[in-house]
């Protein structure tokens, strides 16, 4: 193409204009302000530059590290529960679902995706009463199958509440990964799963050995999607539990603890700046999540190309 | 195909399996609807039974349509998805459209700009954020929120269409051009039409997000004449929580409008899974 002479083509302009001015002002430069803002601390006088000062503060101060070290673990279990429950059962249901003889399969389908559609809010309370020691559900449900001596106040206590909103929240999410799944399994070719019969792979060995590396691709998408919804994660824990992530901070994640801390609760004034440093760790983390999907994982998992 | 992947007792298994977890997916959802309509003594006595003619009532939806403004509520969220939907499915095809369509320096650095956005959520700049709608005296403003569902819908808008727009015939938009159209007439008239499909699907993905969303109503917009439905419930049954009648009642008019229209666009949101994901 000889572009030197050409005239300015300003209809590529107007076709960019409007969706890179509402993301480059509502989304990039307010990430890029909240990284800046997290480098200012209040001084006697308005804002003043304090250099790293607030993340020293957030990981070495006992006052705060304690609750970031919480929340971050405490994140980090959420992402392993959903890592181990979440996937397995989502590729165990795809891989049921993609048996083109199956019947119903859109019924299936269209119901086990209902709770994804739902809002945390919905969710959150409903499995609230669910739990609930004071309505019979849970306890009378266990009772059925005489397992009644199990029944805890799950959410209510400390040992096991963020595992119960673990669950709850793959629960929610399951139909993401059963769909995308779903889908990688349909795209394997018919003449492949043929081909491998003629060999005499079939049923369960089948999926070990042809499919399960065929899909490889789609569990590193997803585990990736997870990584980030979860570390990003703040609604089902403030509509179950609150703004205070009880029991005793034991639900506290890193988008409550930014929550409270952004905003204040109780006694403790907000400070955007404090807020701004929790904000720009999870961007990290996130940040990090990311790369090492895109450069060591993405990179070594084979694309196969049909 | 062989015989040799079905058999009866393997397919009478898969069936047990999906069953049980449907029921499992389903079960909480069915339990509240089914007790909304019940009395209190009911609700306790016996949650899961279905509502009789001695213990149907319908007394909780009383209490949340007398004491939240549920039908404002409702209006705010409808409007506030509405926008957002529309600022991203037009800007998302034109951005999508310059992108797939025109070689011009910067095209793949600003294609990957524009899909930065994927992968970063917004909320981490939610303290610039405020700062900003502060700044433009929009708090308590519903265009706060479309603003930020805008920016947030159009990174993965713009992905997706921009994947289906390369496939559009060149063939057609070359006529186009011959015919003396301009590119405005030839991106309106001739490929947003045929793009209509991934347009929907889309469209189902930004909606979802925007209608369930709490964490922005909180922080930009939690006054009570600009409350969206999810922050309303959120608060009402905070309030109420002792009052199970109410409670049930309001999570259920939650529940109700999205089953319905997730049952309409199901399809639609499913082949758009499955054909996003197959890419």
């Amino acid at each position: 193409m000889a572009a030197a002479k050409k005239p300015v083509r300003w209809h590529i302009a107007v076709f960019l204009a409007p969706a890179v001015l509402i993301y480059t002002s509502v989304m990039i430069l307010p990430l890029f302000g909240t990284l800046q803002l997290s480098l200012f601390g209040r001084g006697e006088s308005g804002l003043i530059f304090v250099g790293f000062d607030n993340f020293r503060t957030l990981l070495f101060d006992p006052r705060w590290s304690a609750s970031f070290w919480n929340a971050l673990w405490n994140n980090t279990w959420f992402f392993i529960i959903h890592m181990a429950v979440q996937n397995p059962i989502g590729i165990l249901l795809a891989a049921l679902l993609s048996n083109p003889r199956l019947r119903l399969r859109g019924f299936y389908r269209t119901a086990i995706f209902v709770p994804t559609i739902l809002s945390f809010v919905i969710v959150g309370f409903a499995w609230k009463l669910i739990l609930s020691p004071l309505w019979g559900v849970a306890p009378s449900l266990l009772d059925m199958v005489g397992l009644r001596s199990l029944f805890e106040p799950w959410l209510g206590k400390e040992e096991y509440a963020l595992t119960t909103l673990g669950l709850i929240s793959v629960w929610q999410f399951i139909g993401i990964p059963m769909m995308l799944i779903y889908a990688a399994l349909l795209s394997i070719p018919e003449e492949l799963l043929e081909a491998a019969e003629c060999d005499g792979i079939t049923g369960m060995s089948q999926f070990w050995k042809i499919k399960l590396p065929l899909i490889l691709p789609s569990i590193g998408i997803i585990s990736v999607l997870t990584f980030v919804g979860n570390f990003n994660a703040f609604d089902l824990i403030y509509a179950t539990q609150g703004a205070m992530a009880g029991p005793n901070f034991s639900t506290d994640i890193l988008g409550t603890f930014l929550y409270r801390t952004f905003f204040g609760f109780q006694l403790q004034i907000g400070d955007p700046n404090m807020g701004a440093a929790i904000a720009s760790m999870m961007f990290l983390i996130i940040l990090v999540g990311v790369c090492i999907y895109l450069f060591m994982i993405q990179t070594r998992l084979r694309r196969y190309q049909f | 195909m062989s015989k040799a992947r079905t058999s009866l007792p393997r397919s009478a298994a898969a069936h047990g399996v999906l069953l049980l977890y449907t029921a499992i997916a389903l079960f909480p959802v069915i339990v509240i609807i089914i007790n909304a309509f019940k009395s209190r003594q009911a609700i306790f006595r016996s949650p899961l039974s279905l509502p009789d003619a001695e213990s149907f009532t319908l007394i909780g939806f009383e209490t949340v349509l007398k004491q939240g403004d549920f039908l404002l509520y409702f209006q705010n969220s409808f409007i506030v998805t509405v926008a957002s939907l529309a600022c991203v499915l037009l800007f998302g095809a034109m951005a999508a459209f310059a992108l797939a369509e025109y070689r011009f320096r910067g095209n793949p650095l600003m294609g990957l700009y524009l899909a930065l956005g994927i992968m970063i959520p917004i909320r981490l700049g939610t303290v610039a954020i405020l700062q900003l709608m502060v700044a433009g005296g929009l708090v308590n403003t519903l265009t706060a929120l479309v603003l930020v569902y805008s920016a947030q819908g159009l990174p993965l808008a713009i992905f997706i269409l921009s994947e289906f727009m390369k496939q559009v015939s060149d063939d057609l938009k070359n006529a186009g051009r011959i015919d003396g159209l301009s590119e405005y007439t030839i991106f309106f008239r001739l490929v947003l039409p045929l793009v209509r499909p991934a347009m929907a699907t889309v469209a189902v993905f930004t909606m979802i997000p925007i209608w369930n969303d709490l964490w922005f109503p909180l922080i930009l917009a939690p006054s009570e004449e600009t409350k969206t439905i999810t922050l309303g419930a959120q608060v009402f049954i905070g309030q109420f929580v002792t009052n199970w009648n109410a409670v049930l009642a309001a999570l259920s008019l939650a529940i109700l409008p999205v089953l319905v229209l997730y049952l309409i666009f199901s399809r639609q949101l499913i082949r758009g899974i499955t054909a996003g994901a197959v890419k």
